[in-house]
């Protein structure tokens, strides 16, 4: 009857059969980031032990340690609630966050020798987290919405095949120009990440190493290495004690239970 | 420390439920700290003729939690030492208290803190403790409060309710203190007007709230005023000034909207006593450079303006008072930190400066090098009384 209906029908076939072709780097670098973090959808909450050894230019060492939960939401970005055991004076600190993929995150922080709980500016994305070499950004939930981004090109790596990806932060207030990130074929796990500041220089690179396996679906790292090519520090993110789906909800994620977070 | 509130107290944790198969945890933790303060001047009244004056305190923390979280258990002793003052040389219980864990509930017993406001320069609406007002001028050291507290969380906001027995005299300095007024203050003399004294039972609610990029709160206080009056007696044949400790009615509301790099805060206090109405406003802006010059560092800017209706008349020292300040971060490992602000009195054209320096050394030390210089000519103005203790301050704290 009408000629032009079989031609689209026989161009969406030509298009469906031949993805590669019809697809554009930037395309390809956003279904990347869409299927990693589809696979990660669905683990509810988590609590977890972080010990950060940040180390200076002359390998002296001084140590974090944090616990961590986390509750993931839906349509939104993850709540968690951090608090702080070492150093001593900063001893039962606690940080309350309420993330979200586009615009600011909702954040308070418990100082427990002025009982005070006070609501604190998110802007400040690519400030050190307690004087380590991880930024605050770069311990934030990953959000699809949070970048643009690029597929560079399938490389060796230490799992096998990686992608290679450009992604491109949508904040103006974050402290790189971009990520680059290097993610198994197999199972979308990030090996490694390296960031450019501002002027686009090699800033620092981070590895992961000690994979391990959640509920039978969820891969974690069990240790980060951070280091920053610009001033000789580093700090290494070994996690420990993860559990997953203990029960936490919203109720163990709002101001009262930030006063005793502890 | 009164011994009905400390029976009070004990019962309350005695009375917790421990199930026998769960775990008790433990923890010891606490702070240690000598301080060294240098007058640039001999003090203007008598007894106060030295420059240097040192003292130490120390302040554990026991800690229990059982039946798996539901139930916790603080202890967290004080005591001070200080070289001249006996006054100053004092011990409290900071919190002696049991929390209990339900599911949108929380019931706190026992002797605590509660700290509610938004502002940097003055503590307006902090109206549940008393101010441990030997320990600094700051006003932000406070005695431990006897109360009940039921905390329930809903979605409209988390409502508190307080039964405060008990009411806890303000610390003030002895003859031989610093930072005082130039009579003495004989707490022994302490007036109420309720016929209860300190076994009043204040009472007070609260809800607060998050609304998007605005935290609010809004308080309702009936109770013995935390702030005393003073009227002239005599100890020994000397004049002294006597506390008079009157019951009041207070309304507060603290709010701040959080945008983008800005603090705007507020807080506002309606209060009613024996003898005047009045309304108070302490309402600033706090503005931070992120990573200056490409470093790590944070820059911010304060600045307030505290003002009384009572004018002149009012007993607090922040009555039409502008405040200026800043604080430098700089993010390292050490956590360093610098703060540094003016406060300037409309009505009295007086000055008071301070500045803050501190730094972690190690892993259990911190140092800190303060400062405060005060400038008032006017009889009037109760800053008069210090104005010869300008001084210089070096704290060694040692966290364990």
């Amino acid at each position: 009857m009408n000629m032009i209906k079989p031609i689209n029908l026989l161009l969406t076939a030509v298009l469906l059969s031949s993805p590669v072709m019809a697809q554009t780097p930037e395309e390809r670098g956003l279904e990347i980031a869409k299927e990693a973090k589809q696979r990660d959808l669905g683990w509810g909450d988590m609590q977890a032990d972080m010990l950060m050894v940040l180390r200076n230019k002359q390998g002296e060492e001084s140590v974090r340690e944090i616990r961590l939960k986390s509750l993931e939401q839906e349509n939104d970005g993850d709540k968690s609630l951090s608090v702080f055991d070492k150093p001593r004076d900063v001893k039962g600190t606690a940080f309350l966050s309420f993330s979200h993929p586009v615009g600011a995150d909702d954040q308070w922080l418990y100082l427990p020798a002025l009982k005070r709980v006070k609501r604190i500016a998110s802007r400040n994305k690519s400030g050190p987290f307690m004087g380590s070499e991880f930024a605050f950004e770069d311990l934030s939930s990953f959000e699809i919405e949070k970048y643009s981004y690029k597929f560079i090109q399938d490389e060796a790596c230490e799992a096998g095949q990686c992608f290679v990806v450009d992604q491109y932060p949508v904040d103006k207030n974050s402290g790189y120009t971009r990520r680059v990130v290097w993610m198994d074929h197999e199972e979308y796990r990030i090996w490694k990440v390296e960031f450019y500041d501002r002027k686009n220089s090699l800033l620092k690179t981070l590895t992961f190493s000690g994979y391990q396996q959640y509920l039978d679906k969820y891969w974690r790292a069990d240790l980060q290495q951070m280091t920053n090519h610009q001033n000789g520090k580093s700090t290494d993110l070994k996690w420990g004690n993860y559990q997953f789906r203990v029960g936490l909800s919203d109720k163990d994620f709002n101001k009262n239970s930030l006063k005793r977070a502890r | 420390m009164d011994m009905r509130v400390l029976s009070i107290s004990l019962a309350a944790l005695l009375m917790i439920p421990v199930s026998q198969a769960e775990e008790v945890y433990f923890e010891f933790s606490g702070k240690a700290s000598g301080e060294l303060r240098g007058y640039l001047e001999e003090g203007q009244f008598q007894d106060q003729d030295y420059h240097i004056a040192s003292s130490v305190a120390i302040e554990p923390e026991l800690f229990w939690e059982l039946n798996n979280g539901s139930d916790t258990v603080t202890f967290t002793p004080f005591y001070r030492l200080d070289q001249h003052d006996e006054e100053r040389t004092h011990g409290d219980i900071r919190e002696l208290s049991w929390i209990h864990v339900g599911d949108d509930w929380e019931l706190r017993t026992g002797l605590r803190k509660v700290f509610w406001g938004v502002t940097e320069f003055n503590h307006l609406v902090d109206v549940i403790n008393q101010t441990d007002a030997v320990e600094d001028s700051d006003g932000e050291d406070k005695l431990g409060q006897p109360m009940v507290n039921l905390s329930l969380v809903r979605d409209w906001g988390i409502v508190d309710l307080f039964v405060l027995p008990g009411f806890r005299e303000r610390s003030f300095a002895g003859s031989e203190g610093r930072l005082r007024t130039g009579l003495i203050v004989d707490t022994d003399q302490a007036r109420y007007q309720s016929d209860d004294e300190e076994q009043h039972i204040d009472t007070a609610i609260r809800w607060s709230q998050s609304f998007d990029l605005y935290d609010v709160g809004l308080y309702w206080f009936s109770g013995t005023n935390r702030d005393p009056r003073f009227e002239t007696g005599l100890k020994n044949g000397n004049p002294v000034l006597i506390p008079v400790y009157e019951q009041i009615d207070q309304i507060g509301f603290d709010g701040q909207a959080t945008i983008d790099s800005w603090l705007w805060k507020l807080e506002l206090l309606w209060r009613d006593t024996p003898t005047e109405q009045y309304s108070a406003m302490q309402a600033g802006v706090e503005y931070t450079f992120y990573g200056i010059r490409d470093s790590a560092a944070d820059v911010g800017l304060l600045v307030e303006y505290g003002w009384d209706e009572r004018g002149e008349d009012a007993s607090s020292v922040s009555q039409n008072d502008l405040f200026i300040g800043s604080r430098i971060t700089l993010n390292d490992a050490a956590s360093t930190e610098f703060l540094a602000g003016v406060g300037y009195d409309l009505d009295y054209q007086s000055k008071s400066l301070f500045m803050e320096a501190s730094s972690r050394f190690g892993d259990n030390w911190k140092l800190s090098l303060d400062a405060r210089i005060f400038d008032a000519e006017d009889a009037n103005d109760p800053m008069v009384n210090i104005e010869q203790d300008d001084l210089v301050q070096l704290t060694a704290e040692y966290f364990y």
